[in-house]
């Protein structure tokens, strides 16, 4: 939390394109780098799997979801055969909902019965682990999974929960006040990973 | 947003955002655990001045759904059977710690009254002969369920008409409903007799017109009111017969509607007065998706209310 952060203008949405290698922005990743994670995860989610026999991938909006349509890209590029992808969004089981003005909630979407099946949860940053904590509760509710695996791109550390991914596109040391913006082409136009320094408004989302 | 009392509180975006919202609750109907944890530790009020069935139900399962605790308290069986006056219950009531309280009374205006007088959420659930804005956003979100069978992505009610047909001077939901469906783009045509259209009718946002067989051809969404016999003290319309023949829904008249426009009423029905059982049961009547709105929509306004930080 070192003084390069002069306080910034709003730049609540890591998304909505501040500029690139702005003032102490750097690049971790890009979209060669992002692809190559995501084949990387996809196998070994096969791997692991021994196939694609009862998978489920569900993505944690916003991000997660077109992360776990490329694992299944690939999946079936690799398989023949399409892995059901879906949507879960843990808005309304999140640990800070009274900490902040009301949240808007995503959408969940599941394309098949979760019961008894392999559910891999997919998100862009694993950062606090509380955000995987409320996916298991959502999980939890919608049915009784055989198991449940996580993949992440970005693994970024200072947990505050005993919650760890299975699947890892890239381990990225940072300090806690930055904030890691991850850019994907379906919503941002942009495959990349960057840092962006400590500002005012805090600590990034958990 | 800190209360609903009226419909004109909300504008375009707030209305998309609560119907699209009320979407993503009405999966919840199909789960295994019909609940979700939002408002775990919140209390909801159902405080009740006046008889109901569907609304209190429903914004009582809607705040167990999301994990609120809800208590119903009715003026049947409640100190205010025995004098004790509107004020002295809604503070006697948020002494003890609520978060919010679901108001219906026979006054217009008690939930807006209410308001000013507690610091606890207060949603209008229907005031005399003034709003019902739930009401009016479960039709909205009915209706526009409807539109998109035909239109995917339907977001405004640009270049739709809607019929509202009945007991207007009487009625809450008219009023909520033509608020809500104005801001959201509909053309809102009022038809009833001129005897039942309120005083000072010219101000507001809609077409009027007393001959029911000229706007049905035109209407995308026939809104029939039920015709509220406890609220007139006679002399509206000669016989029930009559009323029956100029403004009920009846069988020729569902048989003239447009190819594709729907029916809705808000109940309870008065089968065979304002709508023929034809009518009530055909096809294309929304009648009884408007009650399984009722609590996807409920569960949307309370989580939009009560869901975030004091």
């Amino acid at each position: 939390m070192s003084g390069t952060g002069a306080p910034q203008a709003q730049r609540d949405d890591p998304g909505s394109g501040s500029a690139i290698g702005s003032e102490g922005s750097r690049v971790v990743m890009d979209a060669e780098q992002i692809a190559r994670a995501c084949a990387r995860i996809a196998h070994q989610i096969l791997e692991a799997n021994r196939g694609a026999e009862g998978l489920v991938l569900l993505g944690i909006p916003t991000r997660g979801v077109p992360l776990a349509h490329r694992l299944a890209t690939v999946m079936d590029h690799v398989e023949g055969v399409r892995v059901p992808v879906g949507a879960l969004d843990v808005t309304m089981y999140r640990d800070d909902l009274r900490r902040q003005p009301t949240r808007a909630v995503g959408h969940t979407d599941l394309p098949v019965e979760v019961e008894d099946s392999t559910v891999v949860l997919v998100d862009d940053v694993l950062y606090s682990g509380r955000t995987v904590r409320a996916a298991l509760d959502a999980l939890g509710d919608l049915g009784r999974p055989r198991t449940v695996r996580l993949a992440v791109l970005v693994d970024r550390g200072h947990r505050e929960l005993p919650i760890r991914a299975d699947h890892i596109g890239s381990y990225i040391p940072t300090r806690s006040g930055e904030h890691v913006s991850v850019r994907l082409a379906e919503l941002d136009g942009i495959d990349q990973v960057s840092i962006e320094p400590a500002s005012d408004h805090g600590l990034g989302g958990p | 947003m800190r209360h609903l009392l009226s419909a004109a509180d909300l504008d375009q975006n707030q209305i998309t955002e609560i119907l699209d919202l009320a979407e993503e609750m009405s999966l919840v109907q199909g789960r295994p655990v019909k609940k979700l944890p939002a408002l775990r530790g919140r209390t909801v009020v159902n405080l009740f001045f006046e008889d109901s069935t569907r609304t209190r139900s429903s914004f009582e399962i809607a705040g167990k759904w999301l994990s609120a605790d809800v208590i119903n308290i009715s003026a049947k069986g409640s100190s205010v059977s025995k004098g004790e006056s509107l004020r002295d219950t809604v503070l006697t009531v948020a002494a003890m710690g609520v978060d919010a309280l679901v108001i219906r009374h026979p006054a217009s205006g008690a939930p807006w009254q209410a308001s000013r007088w507690i610091d606890a959420h207060v949603l209008n659930a229907g005031d005399g002969t003034h709003e019902h804005p739930t009401q009016a956003l479960l039709d909205a979100f009915t209706i526009r369920r409807h539109f998109r069978l035909t239109v995917p992505d339907q977001l405004s009610f640009d270049g739709k008409t809607v019929a509202i047909v009945g007991d207007i001077t009487h009625s809450r939901v008219a009023r909520s409903n033509v608020l809500l469906l104005n801001t959201l783009g509909a053309q809102v045509i009022l038809v009833a007799p001129p005897t039942l259209l309120p005083s000072g009718i010219d101000s507001w946002p809609v077409l009027v017109c007393t001959d029911f067989d000229q706007v049905i051809p035109h209407a995308d969404i026939i809104m029939m009111l039920r015709v509220q016999r406890e609220r007139m003290s006679g002399g509206y319309f000669p016989t029930p017969r009559e009323y029956t023949i100029g403004y009920g829904l009846t069988r020729p008249r569902l048989q003239a509607m447009r190819p594709g426009a729907a029916i809705c009423h808000p109940g309870p029905m008065n089968r065979g007065l304002e709508i023929s059982a034809d009518a009530a049961d055909a096809a294309n009547s929304l009648i009884l998706d408007q009650v399984a709105a009722g609590v996807s929509v409920r569960m949307s306004v309370l989580y939009e209310l009560l869901g975030g930080a004091e």
